[in-house]
């Protein structure tokens, strides 16, 4: 059949043909389930409907309910707030490795690149056992090292106290996100040229300032990217958060979207509540992600 | 005046790299540090994997293994839920990095040979599915393969992951197949060879360190995933490496725990990935801040 077609009209067929396979896989693992979950945010589609009995529109109710629940409304600030200072402390802290790295000789400069590579290489499943065995109030390291610094903890249980465990969740996701930050930054930061700091240098500029005016304008588009792409990576918590819980506070007050969204639609079988908190996460992603995704399409168009 | 002006110039030369070694020894001290915080805890899951269980139950923690012992990890395996869970995440994961492979390479050849209508759109679709969140989708995912009979088989769960892998290898080929100009495989054909014949002796063995590490990016993903496999593979038969490591610290909650074989399992787990990220780690960097840094 192809062979008869006119060359010219193969070839204006064939990137899609070579496109289709991507976009079917997509339309069925991507697109059929988005479509079911916008339809279910707009239907009762609970246990009952779970047997059998059909789902009926109910509108904007899901939603509405939602709004109304200050529950859903304190998960949400909560992993707002986790992912923002998750973040930037993340940022911050691999931007300063990163400038670190530019100061040391460069045996040193591989241990701690080796370090960092462990870190980031290191499944997220393995680094949860890991993590959760270090705070564990009994055996665990942390406690041991605060007792015999003089900060006797008491057995303190990290993981039973919103506020620690979410400390702890931080300090993982910060270990885990940090080289990666390292490694761009250091990347952009070895394209700043030496004379251009030198000359700085010559008129004056002390070491801040030249970070500051000179350094950190040439970086900014490898920061503001690193910046955007933790900020989507920390919304997804869903793995850290599941396994801190299985260790330790399991109601709602250790809650993020993530495992809300699983325990109204997994556990409760709400799948409409489940279904238009889950619109409402996407929804935040997208809106993240346009900046990242301008960015990246800008260096395609060019 | 010359004397003394050289004289002041050359205390000057000596000083500074002086001062400069001082802190170059200082920042290095500093980084050591990081390093080995950084590091530990990878140290310390491998370390405890080799430290007799009875040492490991004393409350003061043992950072080296005096005794080493294989006995964690022969505890790990008896009961051989190990390599069940081994041979469920080969299976998936072969099955999502072959698919998302050639479905991501026919794409890469379509957007990096081809100026289509639509190219743009398409790209812009994978971008942003690339950073959907798998928690936003994954209880409509259990929907669809519950009701497609397939939870708790191995193709139910890795179709689910070529979906989430192909946007960011096609990213990924984009650049390789670029990088093969289009000029070489012409010439091949002006020499007489077809133009299959042309891309499979040509373009393609060039195009093998690409797919190489777009190979390995796609193990990385499938064997690591966690959420859609929690959701998907609900029975204890059909757990992957991560639900069956989860087990342990599950465990964990309700009875005193043997932390020597969950280290041992947790190393058993991880190694295959660490080394395997060595090999893409400076690739995936550079794909996912691509354009940001520039020369």
């Amino acid at each position: 059949m192809s062979t008869v077609l006119p060359r010219r009209r193969r070839a204006k067929l064939a990137p899609y043909l070579l496109i289709s396979a991507a976009i079917a896989i997509l339309l069925l693992g991507m697109g059929y389930p988005l479509v079911w979950q916008i339809v279910t945010s707009f239907q009762e589609f609970g246990l009952a409907q779970q047997f059998g009995k059909p789902a009926a529109f109910v509108g904007f109710d899901n939603y509405a309910a939602l709004a109304a629940d200050p529950q859903f409304w304190l998960v949400t600030a909560r992993s707002l707030a986790f992912c923002i200072i998750g973040a930037g402390v993340t940022v911050v802290v691999g931007t300063a490795f990163a400038v670190l790295m530019t100061r040391i000789p460069k045996g040193v400069r591989l241990t701690l690149q080796i370090s960092l590579l462990l870190a980031w290489a290191m499944p997220i499943v393995a680094a949860m056992t890991v993590w959760i065995w270090l705070f564990d109030r009994r055996r665990g390291v942390v406690n041991y090292v605060l007792g015999a610094l003089g900060i006797d903890m008491n057995r303190y249980d990290w993981l039973s106290n919103p506020w620690t465990f979410f400390l702890v969740a931080g300090i993982i996701v910060v270990w885990m996100s940090v080289p990666f930050v390292a490694f761009s930054v250091y990347a952009g930061l070895t394209q700043v040229s030496d004379e251009v700091i030198e000359a700085a240098q010559l008129d004056g500029a002390n070491g801040w300032q030249r970070f500051r005016l000179i350094t950190a304008p040439l970086i900014r588009p490898v920061l503001s990217i690193v910046l955007l792409l933790n900020l989507i990576w920390d919304l997804r918590v869903f793995t850290h958060f599941t396994m801190l819980q299985d260790a330790g506070g399991k109601t709602s007050d250790f809650d993020v979207l993530g495992t809300y969204i699983y325990k109204i639609g997994a556990g409760a079988g709400d799948f409409g509540a489940s279904a238009a908190v889950s619109i409402f996460i996407l929804a935040i992603t997208i809106a993240l992600s346009w900046f990242y995704v301008r960015s990246m399409l800008k260096e395609e168009r060019s | 005046m010359t004397a003394v002006r050289s004289l002041s110039e050359r205390r000057e030369t000596k000083r500074r790299p002086k001062r400069g070694t001082v802190s170059k020894v200082a920042w290095s001290i500093v980084a050591i540090v990081i390093a080995l915080i950084w590091a530990f805890p990878v140290y310390w899951m491998v370390s405890s994997s080799f430290i007799p269980n009875i040492e490991l139950q004393s409350f003061i923690p043992k950072f080296f293994p005096v005794h080493p012992t294989t006995s964690n990890y022969a505890g790990t395996l008896a009961d051989g839920s190990f390599f069940r869970a081994l041979g469920i995440s080969l299976g998936v994961t072969a099955i999502a990095v072959v698919g998302s492979l050639i479905f991501a390479f026919l794409a890469a050849l379509a957007i990096s040979r081809f100026r289509f209508r639509g190219r743009i759109s398409f790209l812009l679709v994978l971008l942003f599915i690339q950073m959907l969140p798998a928690e936003g989708l994954f209880i409509a995912q259990y929907k669809m393969v519950a009701s497609a009979g397939l939870l708790n088989t191995i193709i139910g769960t890795s179709v689910i992951y070529i979906a989430y892998i192909v946007p960011f290898t096609v990213w990924m080929l984009r650049g390789f197949v670029a990088g093969v100009p289009a000029e070489l495989e012409e010439a091949a054909m002006v020499d007489g060879l077809s133009r299959t014949g042309a891309f499979m002796r040509i373009t393609f063995p060039l195009l093998a360190p690409g797919l190489v590490a777009a190979g390995v990016f796609a193990f990385l993903q499938a064997w690591n995933e966690f959420t859609v496999a929690l959701v998907t593979l609900t029975t204890d038969q059909m757990q992957t490496l991560p639900l069956w490591l989860r087990g342990f610290v599950q465990a964990s909650a309700t009875r005193e725990i043997d932390w020597g074989q969950v280290m041992a399992a947790s190393t058993l787990v991880a190694v295959p990935v660490i080394v395997f990220f060595l090999f893409v780690q400076g690739r995936l960097a550079s794909g996912l801040v691509s354009g940001a840094v520039k020369g």
